[in-house]
């Protein structure tokens, strides 16, 4: 083994890596996968907002959005979804220090942050279909509850994953493979408040301005 | 040891033997990633309701503090950074920009030229009634 490396730094050829060491560790290789995941999940989702930037304007007679979005609730949606992605990433700092209160801790605020953000989001809907704004209406319209209604299905499916995986801790304790699931959920959770930055910035933002 | 406590990839976690520096200096890193998107979002918000600002300019100011910040959020939150464990991830990272802007930059390019070209709607009425 340090004669293959001794090899390549006399040629200077090869600059040192994991390959020389033999493959990566086991959690590096599925972080890479999860991520590769999350980029496709990203690419769909640049997809949506390309469709909602063509369509912003196509609004049919109907509500625009500066007449729609109320911004003091879009703005503590994302305080939720910031603070909740703070408080998971000192979760997985929790779990490397194998602290189990403090993971526990964590994710409880992580989970009561990102519900809080959906119900604020189910409330905003629901005014919108209240106020006759119903993906019906026009295609701005469409675009719009696809687009934040595809976010807000992900945080669904986000809390749904890090109740099974508290759950997981709870009764299989720190097993390799739940501290891996959980950096994937972290992964996961972090994704997704990168896609809200996008997302109020876009629709939200540019919308009324 | 030349690698830094952070220099981790995603979902790594440091050596046993420094799990408490570990764990302060990941502290650290998360609460300089609040603090700064915290910072970003605000002045994204203040821009959008302001009447300071020259009203053209405020979009493209608003792209570019959500690029930021997205920035921002790849290396403080998802540990996207410069480490030999991580070259994977910051190629597969480039080439999911790449798509997402030929996507986005493609899609509005595209269709505002179909605007721009399209015959407006009472002219193309106007032909249909002739035959």
């Amino acid at each position: 083994m340090s004669n293959v490396a001794g090899i390549y730094g006399s040629n200077g050829a090869m600059p040192a890596s994991g390959s020389e060491a033999g493959p990566a560790p086991k959690e590096i290789v599925v972080a890479y996968g999860f991520w590769i995941f999350l980029l496709s999940d990203i690419v769909m989702f640049s997809a949506i907002f390309a469709t909602y930037a063509v369509l912003a304007n196509a609004t049919a007679g109907g509500p625009t959005g500066a007449q729609l979005f109320n911004q003091k609730s879009v703005a503590i949606e994302t305080v939720c979804l910031l603070l909740s992605s703070y408080t998971c990433g000192l979760m997985s700092l929790a779990i490397n220090a194998g602290n189990r209160i403090g993971t526990f801790l964590g994710a409880a605020a992580t989970f009561v942050l990102g519900a809080a953000f959906l119900a604020l989001e189910i409330r905003e809907f629901g005014g919108l279909v209240a106020r006759g704004a119903t993906p019906e209406r026009s295609a701005f319209l469409s675009a719009f509850f696809t687009l934040v209604g595809c976010h807000g299905l992900h945080v669904t499916i986000g809390l749904l994953w890090l109740a099974v995986m508290m759950a997981q801790v709870a009764t299989k304790g720190f097993l390799e493979s739940v501290q891996r699931r959980l950096f994937c959920f972290s992964l996961f959770w972090h994704a997704l408040d990168i896609i809200w930055v996008g997302l109020f910035s876009v629709v939200y933002l540019m919308g009324v301005g | 040891m030349d690698a830094q406590p952070h220099d981790l990839a995603p979902g790594d976690r440091s050596g046993s033997g420094t799990v408490r520096e570990g764990t302060l200096s990941g502290l650290l890193v998360y609460t300089i990633g609040l603090v700064l998107a915290v910072i970003l979002t605000a002045t994204s918000f203040w821009a959008a309701n302001t009447t300071l600002l020259w009203q053209p300019g405020v979009a493209l100011g608003v792209a570019v503090l959500a690029i930021a910040q997205m920035g921002v959020h790849l290396v403080f939150f998802l540990h996207i950074d410069t480490g030999p464990d991580n070259t994977n991830n910051v190629l597969a990272l480039a080439f999911g920009v790449l798509i997402v802007t030929l996507v986005v930059v493609g899609s509005l390019w595209i269709m505002a030229n179909l605007n721009a070209n399209m015959m407006p709607m009472g002219q193309l009425m106007d032909l249909h009634m002739q035959r």
